[in-house]
């Protein structure tokens, strides 16, 4: 589904990636893990399109994206949550899932302003599917008329997913979706990443520190140091590889956030 | 008299205005630099300025030298309760926001100016003599030129004790970055307070200055919002870019008044700014930096 | 980036809509009565209101919802009124013919100011907004042959099938008519898809992307449409006032608007009408207040009423933005909470 083709990322001469290759099967959980500064976030910058690689391509559903804007990947089907929360505050649940949907509607400024019958369709069949899908399929439906900002930390990650999958995307990525969350929020978000993928035949793309969370859901694993590949595989052989192994000592229950990038 | 010898005349004058605009600009650009602050109110802080000078030596008889130091005091005062009460509240807030904040402080003042003292021009005390100055074949109003020359002088000061002094170094390393300046022991709040006195300083001299190469008026700030227009395209990273931006207008402003009449003079800052951002919408020095996300 | 301002609220109940309708359907019924039970001088008033409301909803749209600060404002209603002006010399235009085309001028004026800085992010606008002031202003003078300089231009009143809305009441009713409609526009679309990507630009532009806002696009949505609306309000205003002259779009009206956004609430149509309520009847409570001053302390305050409203104006701004940055709209929600919850 999403292709990552030995990419390289410089920074006035720091290499952040060099020679990164990625594939994030159809259907599939594919998880990006290092220590940090390793080069996870850079990965998701370029695949996003925040970051232009000097070499290298990204190829989504056979497409090479590696110039598209990051809201031409929207319309696409490219799908993300942020590693700081994302969401905007002073707006309700509801509304900030519906921003999600924004590729997938097409009111103007006219035909919403004059409030034609298209575009008032248009949002009330979206309410009604969010509530009838998304929702209730995340356990967010108690909660869909409160300001975001009066939530929990773990239901507030919880909206983030929301609107990523509101968009209807291909391929999800997801930034640390468990960082900062304790034992009990991360078994729940382990459970909903699974549920994207079982029910929805979401391709999902993740990166994350928590390596119980990794090992516990994900089909595939490639693991990063120091912006360089040096393993993948199954979750059973990344377990026993001894590079990963070295470049993770002592690191490998931090779950603090990974800032570097 | 041909027209290039006009041609030549004009730029030499508007060179010479741009000293003072150079001055106006360096206090801007201290406080961008401590704080992020694009400020807005500098305008008005000359006016004021102008206009305490004015008050402490004609109103109060304490002549030139006494009504300057009066003048002074209170700007740096005025300056350093602007930073307390309403910018240091706002820090870390969006910086439109910051921005409003700083034009709303103009509006005070100019409100509050044109309550005292009225719109009517004001004649201040003569400091520079009127005798013109010659260069070559080419005349210079005595005034302009030495106003010049002080704002050069003045200039040419704050830069060596910018660059000398340890709240030079303390700025510097507090606009390269703030938290390690403030975990180095710099106090960096300090730092942001000691900018407006400066911008207080060369606000009051290019204040007193334009009032006696003109009049005195309410209107006097206008020009500082043309600077600050100028020299945010110009890039705000660099003191040295933002001094030459405050002469470059300086000089087009004389040149334009020339070619399409004096009328044109008040806008060409900003039609300046609008071709510069056509051509180059990151400014002339500006890069785009690489952002966080 | 830390939240400075409301974002719509809604997700009422079915039940709070209806009354919420009640309630508009009622007021709505109120503003068709008023001329009829309050002095001329007020129905004046009420029509300045309208018209203030219109480009303060335009100058919220893009300040208080998209976050573009534009200092130009009051640039963009006078090519609105000078444009009814023109039209209706030159081409004769009637009014539901000129008003509209007033918005669409002032839109491409705004744009044509805006397109180069609002590639980029930043102050350039700012500056942009401060140069559209400046040099409009400056044309609005010195074009002598189109604009008739200082003088300004003289307009008819405008008309209904030959009915002609010349004087405060009729013309309030147009200015009724036109504000309501900008209102429930502005609504809807800050409740549409395009509105929630103008709060996702303000908010996070980031963000904004990944969910496939297109930012340049919809901030040259959100400026043209505040130009839109502030070309309307310069259009109504030129049958208002009955003349057009570059005093009335000085940088002092662009302050005033700013206020009028930032007293009622950025980003919040609510905080739009009160913002602009309260900023027009500032001025006179300003003025009744100093010449009150003015008579029992003996001084002729008429003198200082320019100045002084200046001071104000910047005062309500700084102190605004450092105490209350969510402005009058949240005050009055905080109120009515405490209302419907007493001892709560």
């Amino acid at each position: 589904m999403l292709t990552v083709e030995d990419v390289q990322l410089s920074f006035g001469g720091v290499k952040a990636l060099s020679g990164v290759s990625v594939e994030a099967a159809k259907g599939r959980i594919t998880a990006v893990i290092g220590p940090n500064g390793a080069g996870k976030t850079s990965l998701f910058n370029v695949i996003s399109g925040f970051y232009k690689p000097q070499s290298g391509r990204v190829v989504l559903d056979g497409e090479d994206i590696t110039r598209l804007k990051p809201h031409a990947r929207a319309y696409r089907g490219m799908s993300r949550t942020f590693q700081n929360i994302a969401l905007f505050s002073g707006m309700t649940v509801l509304d900030n899932v519906k921003l999600g949907a924004h590729t997938r509607l097409t009111g103007g400024v006219l035909s919403s302003g004059l409030r034609l019958p298209s575009s008032r369709r248009e949002e009330a069949e979206l309410d009604a599917e969010i509530r009838r899908d998304v929702l209730g399929m995340l356990e967010l439906d108690r909660v869909q008329n409160s300001h975001v900002e009066d939530l929990p930390y773990g239901l507030q990650k919880r909206v983030e997913l929301a609107r990523a999958l509101v968009m209807r995307p291909k391929i999800l990525l997801l930034d640390e979706p468990v960082a900062g969350m304790n034992r009990e929020e991360k078994r729940e978000m382990g459970r909903f990443v699974t549920d994207v993928r079982d029910r929805l035949n979401t391709t999902v793309l993740l990166i994350e520190h928590d390596m119980g969370m990794v090992m516990g859901i994900s089909d595939h694993i490639v693991v990063l140091s120091f912006g360089k590949p040096i393993a993948s595989g199954t979750p059973e052989r990344i377990r026993q590889d001894p590079d990963v192994i070295k470049a993770y000592l002592g690191g490998a229950e931090d779950a603090a956030d990974d800032k570097a990038a | 008299m041909n027209a290039f010898h006009f041609f030549i005349e004009y730029s030499i004058v508007g060179i010479a205005s741009g000293g003072v605009y150079a001055l106006i600009a360096l206090g801007i650009v201290v406080i961008f630099k401590s704080s992020q602050t694009f400020n807005f109110a500098m305008g008005e802080m000359m006016m004021l300025s102008a206009y305490l000078f004015y008050t402490a030596a004609v109103t109060f008889s304490l002549g030139i030298l006494a009504g300057m130091v009066a003048a002074l005091l209170g700007s740096i005062v005025l300056a350093l309760v602007i930073e307390r009460v309403a910018l240091r509240p706002m820090m870390g807030r969006p910086f439109i926001a910051i921005v409003m904040v700083t034009f709303g402080i103009g509006s005070i003042i100019r409100g509050v100016v044109g309550m005292i003292w009225g719109p009517n021009d004001l004649q201040i005390p003569a400091i520079l003599a009127r005798t013109p100055v010659l260069i070559g074949d080419f005349f210079i109003p005595g005034k302009t030129a030495r106003a010049a020359a002080i704002a050069v002088c003045i200039v040419l000061a704050l830069i060596l004790y910018l660059r000398y002094s340890r709240a030079g170094v303390a700025l510097r390393a507090a606009a390269a970055d703030t938290i390690t300046a403030a975990s180095m022991g710099i106090d960096v709040r300090r730092v942001v307070a000691f900018t407006w006195v400066i911008a207080a300083i060369t606000g009051c001299i290019s204040g007193v200055l334009m009032a006696n190469v003109n009049t005195l008026t309410p209107h006097l700030g206008v020009v500082a919002l043309n600077v600050l227009a100028v020299i945010i395209l110009g890039g705000m990273n660099s003191i040295g870019g933002v001094l030459v931006a405050g002469v470059i207008i300086g000089w087009l402003e004389a040149v334009t008044g020339l070619i399409l009449g004096t009328e044109f003079r008040e806008i060409t800052p900003y039609i300046l700014a609008l071709l510069v951002l056509l051509v180059r919408p990151t400014g002339l020095f500006g890069s785009r930096g690489i952002e966080r996300i | 980036m830390v939240s400075d301002v409301e974002a719509p609220v809604r997700g009422t109940t079915s039940s709070g809509l209806s009354r919420q309708r009640l309630l508009m359907a009622a007021g709505l019924v109120v503003l068709l009565a008023l001329p009829l039970f309050v002095p001329r001088y007020w129905v004046f008033f009420a029509g300045l209101l309208g018209i203030n409301i219109i480009a303060t909803h335009g100058l919220n749209i893009m300040m208080g919802y998209t976050g573009l600060l534009s200092l130009g404002h009051a640039a963009f209603l006078g090519v609105g009124a000078y444009t009814v002006a023109l039209a209706q010399i030159h081409l004769g235009l009637p009014f539901w013919l000129a008003i509209p085309l007033a918005g669409v001028s002032a839109a491409i004026v705004g744009v044509g100011f805006g397109l180069p800085s609002l590639r980029i992010r930043g102050l350039y606008l700012v500056i942009a907004t401060l140069a559209a002031q400046f040099i409009l202003n400056f044309v609005f003078v010195h074009w002598q042959s189109v604009t008739n300089g200082d003088v300004g231009l003289t307009v008819q009143p405008a008309s209904v099938f030959g009915f002609p809305l010349n004087n405060e009441t009729r013309v309030y009713y147009l200015i009724l008519a036109v504000t309501v409609f900008m209102t429930v526009f502005g609504m809807n679309v800050i409740n549409s898809r395009v509105g929630r990507a103008f709060v996702a630009i303000r908010e996070r532009d980031l963000t904004a992307q990944v969910l496939g806002v297109e930012i340049v696009g919809y901030k040259l949505i959100a400026f043209a449409l505040g130009s839109f609306y502030a070309g309307i309000a310069g259009g109504l205003l030129a049958y208002f006032n009955r003349f057009v002259n570059p005093e009335q779009f000085g940088l002092l009206l662009s302050v005033f608007f700013l206020s009028a956004v930032i007293v009622g609430g950025m980003g919040s149509m609510l905080g739009a009408v009160l913002g602009a309520v309260f900023m027009t009847l500032l001025p006179e409570a300003l003025r009744e207040g100093a010449l009150a001053v003015g008579t029992t302390i003996g001084f002729d305050m008429a003198t200082i009423l320019v100045p002084l409203r200046e001071t104000v104006f910047g005062l309500l701004i700084v102190c605004f933005l450092i105490l209350e940055p969510r402005g009058l709209a949240h005050l009055w929600k905080r109120l009515r909470q405490r209302s419907h919850h007493p001892g709560g």
